[in-house]
């Protein structure tokens, strides 16, 4: 399936901001942006929900902190018993630190998998760039025609307005 | 929105850059030739990175009997080195985690080659206890993994086993953050160069990433956890440490105020490296409009800062020994300060305490010739701290007839030296294939102090609704905080 889009080139951050606000308020369709740097205040304009990936980070870390700690336990009370020093077999406080240094990790290391896999990120990926030098200064905003409503001067307009370098439709595989 | 300018506050890059001479100039290091001044520092490096090579070869084939230490004095300049590194390494965490999380947007310029110090460093430091080991070949043997011994379990009562956990994880949390960083940068680095070794590197390390904003808004997310996660972990690896000495009933080591004392001065040494090491950068490879002189003078004040808790804590221990009463304890210290290793001890308090007091002086954090010296001042002056507490405390134990001194060998003198070797040829080779300057994050403050060219929309059908305006108050707090 495909689907027409209106791309916008920018020069300045200000005017992605600025655009991608008021396309909003116009009831236009906000595809994505593509920026050289995260642009502060772009996710409110974009009206993007905040990421899901803190519960990643969150469960990783008590999946990891638990398996530790009860592994802990078991290679120290159970599954040979040492006696060390005379310290008692259940150690907990001794057990915190390699506990809290399993959950830094496991919730580190999921979080970053959890991220590369959500965002299509893998070693050697060819990238589809929207246009040469979006990662050196340039900003663009991609809107979708939507319906028949859809009025591509008005969008044209809009982008000149906010100091548009570059307008163009494109037809999109999606 | 934006377009306001506060009277008080100075840009953070010079030169009035847009985001394209970012680029330009930050991937113009890499794809020259190297200069001259960087294959003399590179052939230094690698040549003291061979002779410690060499060293540690001897030793492994040999055995720990080619270094000075002794029954009494058993951990020398190994885990002096071993602590030093470590401490080298925290800089770097606290640079890019914690002035992060407290919205230190200076550190943009800075946080990239800090994380690769703090790579390297442990790095350094993980060689340490690993040769220390005596076999270093069984090192696995510190990690929990099913054998045919029973199977017989790590301890995990053992603070050396928290540490090699703690390490462990600290290094891989770092890589992770520091790659993650790199991202960004490496897709700009690719798409700017055609051809070569860094392009194809490029390609295949900045994992398709193509500037997506949705991408880049799960990306920030991301970044403020891992932030978050390396800020406890940056304070628990540097108490971890401290608890390989505090929890021995060795006097001089056994002390609460161990975790506290390591961590700033962690810091301190850490800084002090920085603060060479961009030095250096910043004149050999043309970044003076990227560290500014305002960079230098915060780190400066980061320096005091710290210099000032290691003096409290210095003098602290010298208080609780001579207020507890206990012989042994009171005797630690005042064979510390005015025994054999008196000299030692001098060299801690001179370099550590006495000269960072320059940098009160702004016409000192503004002069680069005072700065430099200061901070590897302040590196000798750590390294020394660490030699103090490990082989004073050591050296003259609860028993007379067991104390010795302490000579280090020229075998362990040239594993510190390639340990600096192997740092800096490490250093060096980041230098010339990766971008030594966060681009992606620069650019995002190149506005800081600037006035904005965008005009607001005129026609009044193109106004945000006011609900998504934010209230002026707001944007005028915001900025006030950076």
């Amino acid at each position: 399936m495909s689907r027409r889009v209106v791309i916008g080139v920018f020069a300045e951050e200000g005017g992605l901001l600025g655009v991608t606000r008021a396309a909003r308020a116009e009831g236009m369709k906000v595809i994505d942006a593509y920026t050289p740097y995260p642009v502060h205040g772009l996710d409110s304009a974009m009206g993007l929900r905040p990421s899901r990936l803190p519960w990643v980070c969150f469960w990783a870390a008590i999946t990891g902190a638990a398996l530790k700690l009860w592994f802990e336990f078991w290679t120290t009370m159970v599954d040979w018993p040492l006696n060390v020093g005379g310290k008692p077999w259940n150690s907990l406080p001794a057990f915190v630190p390699v506990t809290f240094e399993v959950m830094v990790l496991s919730a580190g290391l999921a979080t970053v998998f959890a991220f590369l896999v959500l965002a299509r990120l893998w070693p050697n990926k060819q990238p589809a760039l929207v246009i040469p030098g979006i990662t050196d200064d340039r900003f663009v905003l991609v809107l979708e025609e939507s319906d028949a409503r859809f009025d591509f001067d008005r969008v044209r307009k809009l982008f000149q307005k906010f100091g548009a370098v570059k307008i163009e439709e494109r037809l999109e595989e999606a | 929105m934006a377009d306001f300018v506060l009277p008080a506050q100075k840009p953070l890059i010079a030169g009035d850059k847009t985001p394209a001479d970012v680029t330009r100039e930050i991937c113009h290091s890499l794809e020259g030739r190297p200069t001259p001044l960087w294959w003399g520092g590179f052939l230094l490096a690698l040549s003291l990175l061979l002779l410690g090579a060499a060293a540690v070869t001897y030793e492994v084939a040999t055995g720990i009997g080619t270094w000075g230490v002794n029954r009494t004095v058993g951990w020398a300049v190994g885990i002096t080195c071993f602590v030093f590194w470590i401490g080298i390494g925290h800089a770097g965490t606290l640079i890019s985690a914690i002035l992060f999380l407290l919205r230190q947007r200076w550190r943009t310029s800075v946080n990239r080659s800090a994380e690769a110090m703090t790579i390297f460093a442990v790095m350094c430091a993980g060689v340490f206890p690993v040769i220390h080991l005596g076999r270093p070949w069984m090192a696995y043997w510190l990690f929990p993994y099913p054998n045919t011994r029973g199977p017989l379990w790590v301890n995990y009562r053992s603070p050396l086993v928290w540490d090699a956990f703690a390490i462990g994880a600290y290094f891989t949390i770092s890589l992770v953050f520091w790659y993650l960083g790199l991202i960004p940068d490496l897709a700009t680095v690719r798409d700017r160069l055609c051809s070569g070794f860094r392009h194809k590197l490029a390609s295949v390390m900045s994992l398709g990433w193509n500037g997506s904003f949705r991408t880049w808004h799960r990306y920030e997310s991301v970044y403020l956890m891992l932030a978050g996660l390396a800020t406890p972990l940056v304070l628990s690896v540097h108490t971890i440490v401290s608890w390989d000495f505090a929890t021995g009933i060795i006097p001089g080591w056994h002390a609460t105020i161990f975790p506290p004392y390591f961590v700033a001065g962690a810091i301190f040494s850490g800084v002090a490296m920085v603060l060479t090491l961009v030095l250096v950068a910043r004149k050999t490879m043309r970044l003076e409009d990227y560290i500014t002189l305002r960079h230098i003078d915060v780190m400066c004040k980061l320096l005091l800062l710290t210099s000032g808790i290691v003096a409290i804590a210095y003098a602290t221990e010298f208080f609780t020994a001579l207020y507890s009463t206990g012989h042994f304890e009171e005797f630690a210290f005042l064979n510390r300060a005015f025994g054999p290793f008196g000299w030692a001890y001098a060299i801690m308090v001179g370099c550590n305490v006495l000269v960072p007091q320059l940098l009160w002086f702004r016409k000192v954090r503004s002069n680069l010739w005072m700065v430099f010296p200061i901070s590897i001042l302040i590196n000798v002056g750590m390294w020394f701290e660490r030699f103090v507490i490990i082989v004073t405390s050591l050296h003259r134990d609860f028993l007379p007839s067991s104390w010795t001194s302490y000579r280090p060998t020229p075998i362990e003198l040239s594993m510190l030296v390639g340990s600096f070797g192997l740092f800096f040829t490490l250093f060096l080779l980041f230098c010339r294939l990766l971008p030594v300057v966060a681009m992606a994050e620069v650019k995002g403050v190149l506005h800081v102090g600037h006035e904005r060219k965008v005009e607001a929309p005129s026609a009044p059908f193109l106004l945000p609704p006011v609900e998504e305006l934010e209230p002026v108050g707001a944007v005028v707090a915001r900025g006030g905080l950076e």
